[in-house]
């Protein structure tokens, strides 16, 4: 194996940064930007383990595993759970930045969320990138190059992902998980290329279930009551799937930390150790927060995928379906409509997308998307 | 099913009874009974036992037709007529309140019908104490009454109990510390501390969490600003179509310090309970309510309000309220113009 084989479908990106590793073009501050799914996290744990590796990446030495896994002393991985990175955030980042790798050949510092940096926080990195001490290198990931100041833009050098084909993400879940072809193909489809959610697909019965439910509310809801009932079922699925993913970790958390403070088992525990539990407790309700909304973006980015579903079948325009399995309920709507209702419904999804991000409360956004959704009994 | 007046039982003191002798049963443990006398001096507690011994005779009984007697202003007669067999054989139930300002034809007719009551027959009397009537209660305990005293609650154990029900009156729960905290605040005025578990339990619907229950926090909150009240105040002229009134109470609301996203969050409880009861067809509010997430009482209301409203009305309320659920969290420059125009589109989307 090579260290850049979980980097599907993304040959010139692998050989910028490949080649910056031996020496080409190295620099100390790097923006890898590219759509949900395409990696750029990978990417950026990939050229942190060649950066590493005396033979610049084998896949196979102690430095490679470790810098691919997360557990490498001098790389540093950084992701947020809150809407914002804060200054004090950052702050333990760059006093980091500023030490020399204990073993390693660079210290690596990545940022998975670069595009949450605000203006405070952001100026502050901005200080450190400017001039960095020689060994340390800055990986910031984002959506896209517009997702973060321009003037941290501007410092960095950009690898742009791009999505990957069906085909290669696909070979990428028989290759790596042993995923069924067939089981494999479908996954990388209905995910629009996206890995994680993918192999989510694909090993995760209960997740194409609930997938396939949400695609089918479109053609089986009537009226602004049912799909009022159908956008609460949808928050509903959604808080359901957040929690059932941080329930354990939040357990194990708060035993963690109650046995560092020396209060397991206790009754009743003393005030200070009560405020730092509910300190992590208010930390794991933004997690879930978060997660939430995640699920639910998830479940229109679907939605947005049968409706574009809808109008190459208006449109007659004879691509492959996305969503190829609900052809008989994709040709239904593209007879019940015309392409300029279907395009109308498209808007509404991604105007839903936008407020959930944007806080609004989701079952007031949810319900407005499907009351568009759905036709209107008369 | 037309049950001939013939076949009602009419009871006898030997049967059923224990010798005309008066029972007392505990407030939670109050049943349909032939006669059933609540007495004491908290209201709160009367109505609560009168509303449990209605909902267990109208479970034992689908058709049960109830009837209400307001002792002052009782007329001679009335009594026997509520009295007799309805038509269509349902049972019945007569809930008969202010008995302490019982008149004499009361007293009488109450006196008749005591010494024969009918087994089928539920009779609820409430008395709110003192020593006028103590006639008339004496004869209604020796002819078997069930008694069920309605004393001031003295006790904090009894006060959470209470406030717990009240929340699962609501459909909801809430917190150890969230009971705790609403008793040492209201606990001296049960209709106050009702009244706030009922709003509490109202605003609990705006957090959209399903499984959630009232937190200490939101009790802070609510005791903090009662913005909920207000905001549900806006919300039921304007969805009653009242537009000037919503939008005066909402200038009010606001220019006393109200947030407008509270106000919106009301606003889109009603709506929805609007689209939700209106897809729910026909049928008792015990059965239906629960598989649409809402208490009976919750039900009962947004069916009331329905009337007036079109699906194209209830399409239009619900993309308004979203719409200023946005603006007033950023994407609009002017919040209060946001939640005035939600208001006024809501108001105006409903048919007078
Ligand atoms: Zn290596």
């Amino acid at each position: 194996m090579t260290i850049w084989d979980d980097l599907v479908g993304q040959p010139e990106a692998v050989q910028t940064l490949s080649r910056a590793a031996s020496g080409e073009g190295m620099t100390h501050a790097w923006l890898v930007t590219g759509p949900p799914g395409s990696g750029r996290s990978t990417a950026a744990k990939a050229f942190a383990a060649a950066l590493q590796c005396p033979q610049v990446g084998c896949g196979e030495c102690h430095e490679c595993r470790t810098a691919l896994s997360g557990a490498h002393a001098d790389v540093t991985l950084v992701a947020t759970e809150h809407v914002h990175l804060r200054a004090e955030d950052v702050r333990p980042l760059i006093a980091l930045a500023q030490q020399r790798p204990s073993a390693g050949r660079w210290r690596v510092v990545v940022i998975e969320d670069a595009d949450r940096l605000n203006d405070t926080s952001g100026n502050l990195l901005l200080k450190a990138i400017e001039e960095p001490p020689p060994r340390t290198v800055w990986l910031l990931c984002a959506p896209g190059p517009d997702d973060v100041l321009v003037t941290i833009r501007s410092r960095c050098r950009h690898v742009g992902l791009r999505v990957p084909s069906v085909e290669a993400v696909a070979e990428l879940l028989v290759r790596r998980d042993g995923v069924e072809h067939q089981m494999a193909a479908f996954a990388a489809r209905a995910s629009g290329s996206h890995v994680g959610v993918a192999l989510r697909l694909a090993t995760d019965e209960g997740a194409r279930i609930r997938r396939r439910e949400v695609l089918r509310l479109p053609g089986s809801v009537r009226g602004v009551g049912g799909a009022v009932l159908a956008a609460g079922q949808l928050a509903e699925v959604a808080q359901q799937e957040s929690k059932a993913a941080t329930e354990d970790r939040n357990a194990r958390e708060r035993e963690e930390l109650l046995a560092a403070l020396g209060a397991t088992g206790l009754r009743t525990l003393p005030p200070a150790v009560r405020s730092q539990v509910r300190k992590l407790e208010e930390n794991q309700k933004r997690r879930a927060t978060r997660a939430q909304r995640d699920v639910l973006d998830r479940s229109l980015t679907d939605l947005l995928s049968l409706f574009r579903d809808v109008l190459v079948v208006q449109l007659g325009a004879g691509v492959e379906l996305t969503n190829a399995e609900m052809a008989a309920e994709v040709e239904q709507l593209a007879r019940q409509s015309s392409p300029e209702e279907t395009i109308h419904r498209m808007d509404a999804i991604a105007q839903a997308r936008f407020r959930i991000a944007a806080n609004v409360a989701p079952l007031l956004a949810l319900e407005a998307l499907m009351v568009q959704l759905c036709p209107v009994t008369r | 099913m037309a049950a001939p007046s013939g076949t009602r039982k009419k009871s006898t003191s030997s049967t059923g009874r224990s010798g005309g002798s008066a029972r007392t049963v505990p407030l939670g443990e109050v049943a349909p009974a032939p006669l059933v006398l609540l007495v004491g001096p908290e209201d709160v507690l009367a109505q609560r036992a009168m509303d449990d011994v209605t909902a267990a005779a109208r479970a034992a009984d689908p058709e049960l037709s109830v009837e209400r007697i307001a002792a002052s202003g009782y007329e001679r007669g009335t009594l026997a007529l509520m009295s007799s067999p309805s038509l269509f054989g349902g049972g019945i139930l007569i809930r008969i309140e202010g008995l302490e300002a019982a008149p004499e034809a009361l007293v009488q007719d109450l006196t008749a019908y005591a010494a024969d009551p009918v087994d089928e027959i539920c009779v609820i009397l409430r008395h709110a104490g003192g020593a006028r009537g103590r006639g008339l209660l004496d004869t209604l305990r020796s002819a078997g009454a069930r008694e069920t005293l309605c004393q001031s609650l003295a006790k904090d154990d009894d006060k959470l109990g209470f406030a717990a029900g009240e929340f699962r009156r609501s459909g909801a729960q809430a917190s150890p510390q969230a009971l705790r905290s609403l008793v040492d605040a209201l606990g001296s005025n049960l209709a106050e501390l009702a009244a706030a578990c009922r709003q509490l339990a109202e605003g609990l619907e705006l957090s959209e969490s399903t499984s959630a229950r009232v937190e200490v926090e939101q009790v802070e909150e609510w005791f903090g600003g009662r913005v909920e009240v207000t905001g549900f105040k806006v919300a039921d002229a304007t969805v009653a179509g009242r537009a000037d009134q919503a939008l005066s109470l909402l200038r009010h609301a606001l220019a006393t310090g109200s947030d407008p996203v509270p106000v919106v969050a009301a606003l889109a409880a009603k709506v929805r309970a609007l689209a939700k009861v209106s897809v729910a067809g026909r049928g008792r509010s015990a059965e239906l309510a629960p598989s649409l997430g809402m208490a009976p009482w919750q039900f009962d209301r947004a069916r009331r309000e329905l009337s007036g409203w079109t699906e194209e009305g209830l399409a239009a309320a619900v993309l308004a309220v979203a719409r200023a659920d946005a603006e007033v969290k950023g994407a609009g420059r002017d919040p209060v113009f946001a939640v005035e125009r939600a208001v006024l589109t809501v108001a105006r989307a409903r048919r007078p």
